[in-house]
């Protein structure tokens, strides 16, 4: 489990999150949602151990100061808003990088073809050969997930659960790679692992996160499973904007943009 | 990235797969080769027609009369040293370049540019016009390898302060990277101007032939001093290649994927440091194998260090000796340096190159 208790970052004089406790846990999908700057990815870079913070952050029981790169990195790997690479490394190299700590949990002689088999999951079948500059935007972002599946490709390592943490992973996604995205983390929670992913689009936020932390001003305004926290008031409060939250019949709540202002 | 793109023709041709470790691996093959004809190229050619072939043949059958006793201290005491020293200095070169190029994520990020040249034409300027007076200590204590050491220590400071000014919250800026790189670059030049302003006659005369940019004038003893700073450097890079690769998608990704960063970076400027002033004590400057043959290398066989730098090592060492062969026999009997013949040929390349990879290379 990944446990924050009180943490705060500050970066130079400026606090930009203060107090924010959360958990992740294995099986799960864990969302942050909130406005642009209210410290989603902050609170997401400080559990991946890239910034310095006070509070305690724990990774299975164990606070992440103490833990070594190479620990860290077979615990848990990240995928980033967006990478750009300096050099002409076709995709398959790309993805070849997550391999590179030796932890994806498969015999080394399988190894060498989860490149391939990554690149299938997030539909880029056919992409190996292709150089990383020519590829737009989105197709960046799902090379650099293949990437990043590479890294803990067994969601389970050891008896341990590992994690994937996404910063806004479907963000840059036409439709139906959103949904085929949000598939692939709900496949990873589901055989064992655990998924943290800052997210923007409510609605697939509802649809999938099993427990939802709302980030504003760099607090925690809210916590808990969708349909609880995904409500008329909290969005008028938290995004400022009045919206109607209507709700499927399985439960799941939905938000209309064309509700707003009426 | 513009939307024509993916319409434009391959730039270079790539493996469907994408895979292109085969290609890197045949390519050390084919250096490799590439080396030894270049080796005996720089033991044969000269004044003396001593070729390749006999020298050889002198070694396996001594004294049967083959090389006349004069070839034979030509060949042992002149041209192998000098072989010897362009091997060393051009593998120091181009991995410094590619070692460099990977660590601040940059194509153009090569010793001579941003700088560290010129600290450590600095650090050996300053050794050769005070070793007698102010740094006679450090001189006495250091022997033959005071030379080294001091451009070592220029190029490092350089290297250092290069690094702390461009580098805020884990991420390089390339523009202040260059932009400082210059006006460190400006600063240690004037000084070593300085420098030379109160040289006397006999140490000008010792930096107007050193700064000149050759291999010429190499010794055995020359050879010793920059192989026991330049083969450790070399020999670090394999070490750096798996975290260079890393590095390639920013720091803090490097580091989630388990790499040491901060002992990579210190690592790997150290190592850069130590090779391009050993470089620079003993061959002067010689300009642009740092960045051509990485560059070059990366449109053959791609951006992977594990490759990238054994390869660079063996084109660097075979260019500069092609390089030298070309100085020392196209106006004989005067010898041009060697610095004119990798900047008159390298610069166009470089530009044809640049043109021509505009598309994937986007800075």
């Amino acid at each position: 489990m990944i446990e924050a208790r009180g943490v705060s970052v500050s970066i130079g004089r400026k606090r930009i999150i203060e107090g924010v406790d959360l958990r992740a846990q294995p099986g799960r999908i864990t969302a942050i949602v909130g406005p642009n700057g209210s410290g989603k990815s902050t609170l997401l870079k400080a559990l991946s151990g890239d910034l310095a913070h006070e509070g305690k952050i724990s990774m299975h029981g164990r606070d992440i100061r103490t833990v070594k790169p190479h620990e860290a990195a077979s615990m848990r790997a990240v995928l980033p808003q967006s990478t750009t690479l300096s050099f002409p490394f076709t995709v398959r190299e790309v993805v070849r990088l997550g391999l590179l700590g030796g932890w994806s949990g498969v015999p080394a002689r399988e190894a060498g073809r989860l490149p391939e088999r990554a690149l299938v999951r997030v539909d880029l079948d056919g992409f190996a050969g292709r150089f990383y500059q020519e590829l737009s935007g989105g197709e960046q972002q799902r090379v650099q997930l293949a990437r990043v599946l590479c890294q803990v490709w067994m969601p389970v390592l050891d008896g341990r659960p590992r994690y994937l943490f996404l910063d806004e992973p479907i963000s840059s996604l036409d439709i139906r790679h959103q949904l085929a995205i949000m598939d692939v983390a709900l496949d990873f929670a589901r055989r064992g692992g655990g998924v943290l992913a800052v997210l923007h689009d409510l609605n697939l936020t509802a649809m999938y996160a099993d427990s939802v932390y709302v980030m504003q001003r760099g607090r925690l305004a809210a916590a808990g499973a969708p349909a609880e926290v995904i409500t008329d008031s909290l969005i008028a409060r938290v995004f400022e904007c009045p919206l109607r939250v209507g709700v499927v019949p399985r439960g799941v709540p939905f938000i209309l943009p064309q509700t707003a202002g009426g | 990235m513009s939307s024509d793109a993916t319409a434009m023709a391959p730039l270079t041709t790539v493996e469907p797969d994408g895979d292109r470790s085969g290609r890197a691996r045949f390519a050390i093959v084919a250096l490799c080769v590439l080396l030894v004809l270049a080796i005996a190229l720089g033991v044969s050619s000269g004044a003396s027609d001593a070729s390749a072939l006999a020298v050889l043949r002198d070694w396996l059958a001594p004294g049967d009369g083959v090389l006349s006793e004069r070839d034979r201290i030509i060949v042992h005491d002149i041209r192998m040293p000098r072989t010897v020293l362009g091997v060393l200095v051009g593998a120091a070169l181009a991995v410094s370049g590619a070692v460099m190029q990977g660590l601040f994520r940059n194509p153009l990020a090569d010793p001579t540019i941003v700088g560290v040249s010129a600290g450590a034409s600095l650090g050996a300027v300053s050794m050769i016009v005070l070793g007698a007076t102010l740094l006679a200590p450090a001189s006495a204590v250091l022997g033959i390898f005071a030379l080294p050491v001091s451009a070592f220590c220029g190029g490092l400071a350089v290297t250092l302060i290069l690094y702390r000014v461009a580098t805020r919250q884990g991420q390089t800026s390339i523009a202040t990277m260059l932009l400082a790189g210059i006006a460190i670059g400006a600063m240690a030049i004037a000084m070593t101007g300085l420098l030379i302003f109160i040289a006397d006659d006999r140490q000008l005369r010792d930096l107007t032939f050193w700064s000149l940019g050759s291999l010429a004038g190499a010794t055995w003893t020359k050879v010793f001093a920059a192989a026991w700073i330049i083969l450790p450097a070399l020999g670090a890079a394999p070490f750096l290649a798996r975290g260079l690769n890393g590095l390639a998608l920013g720091e803090a990704a490097a580091g989630h994927m388990g790499i040491p960063v901060q002992r990579l970076k210190h690592v790997a400027i150290v190592a850069v440091a130590a090779a391009t002033g050993a470089a620079v004590a003993v061959s002067g400057g010689i300009a642009f194998v740092g960045i051509l043959v990485p560059h070059l290398l990366r449109l053959l066989i791609g951006p992977d260090n594990r490759y990238l730098l054994p390869c660079a090592a063996l084109l660097g060492a075979s260019t500069l000796l092609c390089a030298d062969a070309v100085a020392r026999t196209v106006a004989v009997p005067a010898e041009l340096p060697i610095g004119i013949i990798t900047a008159a040929a390298g610069g166009p390349f470089f530009l044809w190159v640049l043109l021509r990879r505009r598309g994937v290379i986007d800075l």
